[in-house]
């Protein structure tokens, strides 16, 4: 913008907030500092269109122009800014407050929001609150970046539907959406868009990372109706299965299944299963399935839990010196899944649709693999010394959204 | 068309807007400081502070102009007009601020949740309604160990930590020197000195072993001063020295290039997808293969196809020779 303009504005606005009674366009032009209304009607035609310009650039900034006539008899509109309705309300904060919102303000690493909420940050340091950097050692961050976002997040502000091409992990072609937008929500770190979907006639939920083009506006802003009591986390959330209604009896090598362990329960060993040195085990009570206090994995005392010799399980399995867990599940091919891709260390013993789904993703595995003959050097680790230039996370395998690096953004 | 409307926080004229009021709340502040604050240069700044000053009411005599003066070290607002005031938080501030406060005031065993509650009280009263929830971020959750790792940064003080390696499925026990506690992709990190390792490490707190994995000892934490919090923005990014893995992924198995960090993806007929990763450890991959059954294929290198077979070969003996002599429903081959 240039700098003439600029001073206009200003003067526009300071004018505009200093008069109590409202200023016709005419008294604007001739009052404000930077207008040239001119005589002949193409000046002041030309007066005219840069005011109004000037006066929707003030509204688009939040500036609160009020429009209306002091007279009965006169129909001439004129402008004013009340200050009760420009000025930011007072505000005190205590100390740790301004600091708790001064570390939120810190939340968003995308550039729009970071500038958004730093922007707020100064409006309330400009009305005299002393606002603080957050808490020391503490950053916690929030990336925005699909290029979804942005229009996504417009559209759910102005309420408007909007149509994107969206591309299902299962589909190799992306298909045309109609959506009516109700929230943007990021859920495990990953943004989803959730609203009504007008082709299929239903609440949906898209990832935004899934969205392969242009986001665009379609009809009116203010058109979208989102119903009461709709539960936007509860939507993305859907997702993942709600229930787990069933329960898995699982065999787990003591010392590995450990991500599992965390969702599952320890059993006590039934003794009749166990040959060999049961007699010898410490502390190995039959009885309720618990919870073992001391470990959130019920590895704390696995020795307990574990049988020595060769326990042969009801179906017939043989698996030695293996805990026996429970796990709540609601998805046979989910845990089987993960059942399956711990190999020989977690085995199921029922249900058996379970135990024959693992068994068949396992065989399947070998089969799809057979080519490639036996292994002789696999387990060998790699990559695990060497330049540090990259500072290793203990989770090699960490989602790939915050990969974009932010301009501007402080960490 | 009309030109997209001017976003609030990036607009000169609203940044002029709240610099008057703010040199106001800030007296005698610094060039620097002010230029800081506001995200501008110095030299801006002073081209902000040179416009300010030429504008004014109607009249435009000496007494209807804002009044400021300036030095490279002191700035002094004498009068402000009309503009003492900020103006109110436009919707995008708001949101971006609320949204942002109600998502750390979500987060159980955060110190800073009480105070962010009641700023949000405050706000509330002030403002008026507060923009809809319409935009949410839910953290994760991890209430007990959030607390304790972070009085640890706090006070300064060793961790002795229970924590799993996912990618090795090892339960490993460590003493960290906490630096700061973050959040990336919706999980909190600690990230500080490993004695174990000797260097920075990132723990997810959800990887550590619940409550009674954290305790906190009575030690001071000395992280050495090499160690220094490094940018995390490119933290996931896989170094140079690791193994390229090739993968064939079936369409029901596609959503793997959405999980995990693959280099590069080809499409391949009948909706599979070719994609390479790089990986430092196979256990992860393993599981991850192993599970999909025949979805995923391990194309390169060999010597790990071969390893996934045998692994797959092994679980299927340790279920016993009834299992492996007939292996039970197992699907025809795909193709």
């Amino acid at each position: 913008m240039s700098r003439r303009r600029l001073e206009r504005l200003l003067n526009l606005t300071m004018c505009l907030m200093a008069t109590s009674r409202f200023l016709s366009v005419a008294e604007i032009g001739e009052l404000v500092e930077g207008y040239a209304p001119g005589s002949t009607a193409d000046e002041q035609e030309a007066f005219r269109r840069m005011f109004e310009r000037d006066k929707q650039y003030l509204r688009d900034i939040g500036i609160p122009l009020e429009t209306g006539s002091d007279s009965f008899w006169s129909d001439e509109v004129g402008y004013r800014i009340r200050r009760s309705d420009y000025a930011l309300p007072e505000i005190s904060l205590d100390p740790d407050e301004a600091a708790a919102l001064g570390l939120a303000a810190q939340l968003w690493s995308s550039t729009a929001l970071a500038d958004a909420s730093a922007s707020a940050l100064r409006k309330l340091a400009a009305g005299g609150i002393r606002t603080l950097p957050g808490p020391d050692g503490l950053e916690p961050r929030v990336a925005t970046t699909e290029p979804a976002f942005a229009p996504c997040l417009a559209a759910v502000q102005v309420g408007q539907a909007v149509r994107f091409p969206y591309r299902k992990p299962e589909e190799t072609e992306p298909r045309e959406r109609h959506v009516e937008p109700w929230g943007v929500v990021s859920w495990r770190g990953r943004w989803y868009l959730a609203g009504h979907d007008c082709d299929r006639q239903a609440a949906r939920v898209f990832r935004l990372s899934r969205v392969t083009g242009a986001v665009r506006a379609v009809g009116p802003p203010g058109a979208v109706r989102v119903p009461g009591g709709v539960d936007l986390r509860a939507l993305v959330s859907a997702s993942a299965p709600p229930d787990h209604t069933r329960t898995a009896l699982l065999r787990v090598r003591p010392g590995t299944g450990h991500a599992l362990r965390r969702h599952a329960r320890v059993l006590p060993s039934p003794r009749r299963f166990a040959r060999g040195e049961t007699d010898s085990q410490p502390g190995s009570t039959p009885g309720t399935p618990e919870r073992r206090p001391g470990s959130a994995w019920g590895t704390a005392d696995h020795r307990s839990d574990s049988v020595p010799g060769a326990a042969e399980s009801p179906s017939g399995s043989v698996s030695a010196g293996m805990d026996l867990v429970e796990i709540d599940y609601s998805d046979t091919e989910q845990l089987a899944r993960w059942v399956a891709g711990y190999g020989d260390d977690v085995l199921v013993e029922q249900p058996p649709q379970l135990r024959n789904e693992v068994l068949r993703r396992l065989a399947d595995a070998a089969r799809v693999h057979a080519d490639a003959g036996p292994a002789h050097m696999v387990a060998k680790s790699r990559g695990q010394s060497g330049g540090q230039a990259v500072l290793r996370i203990e989770d090699p395998v960490a989602p790939p959204a915050g990969a974009a690096a932010v301009p501007g953004s402080v960490l | 068309m009309s030109p997209p409307a001017p976003s609030s926080s990036t607009d000169r004229l609203s940044r002029l807007l709240a610099l008057v009021p703010w040199l106001r709340a800030h007296p005698g502040v610094c060039l620097d400081d002010a230029a800081a604050t506001f995200g501008v240069t110095v030299r801006q700044l002073r081209d902000d502070l040179d416009l300010l000053f030429v504008c004014g009411l109607p009249g435009g005599a000496p007494g209807d102009l804002i009044d400021l003066s300036y030095s490279a070290d002191q700035i002094t607002v004498l009068d402000p007009q009309t503009l003492d005031r900020p103006l109110k938080l436009s919707a995008d501030e708001a949101m971006a601020l609320v949204v942002a406060a109600r998502t750390l005031a979500d987060v159980p065993g955060l110190s800073a949740r009480d105070a962010l509650d009641r700023a949000l009280g405050k706000l509330e009263d002030a403002v008026g309604t507060l923009p809809s929830d319409r935009v949410r971020v839910e953290l994760d959750a991890q209430d007990e160990v959030l607390r304790v790792v972070q009085d640890a940064v706090t006070r300064g003080r060793r961790l002795h930590l229970r924590y799993l390696v996912w990618s090795r499925d090892e339960l490993t026990e460590r003493d960290v020197d906490p630096m700061r506690v973050l959040t990336r992709d919706g999980r909190w990190y600690l990230e500080g000195w490993c004695h174990r390792s000797k260097a920075v490490r990132l723990f997810r707190l959800d990887r550590i072993d619940g409550p009674d994995g954290v305790t906190v000892l009575d030690t001071p934490a000395a992280p050495p001063p090499e160690a220094r919090p490094r940018d995390t923005d490119g933290l996931f990014q896989p170094g140079p020295e690791e193994m390229r893995v090739v993968l064939e992924l079936h369409p029901a198995a596609r959503w793997v290039a959405d999980h995990y960090p693959v280099e590069s993806r080809r499409e391949l007929d009948g909706g599979r997808l070719l994609v390479e990763l790089r990986v430092w450890e196979t256990g992860w991959l393993r599981r991850l293969v192993l599970g999909l059954g025949d979805q995923a294929r391990v194309v390169e290198p060999a010597d790990v196809a071969a390893g996934m077979h045998d692994a797959a070969v092994r679980a299927l003996a340790a279920y016993g020779p009834a299992v492996t002599g007939t292996q039970p429903r197992v699907a025809p081959p795909a193709g």
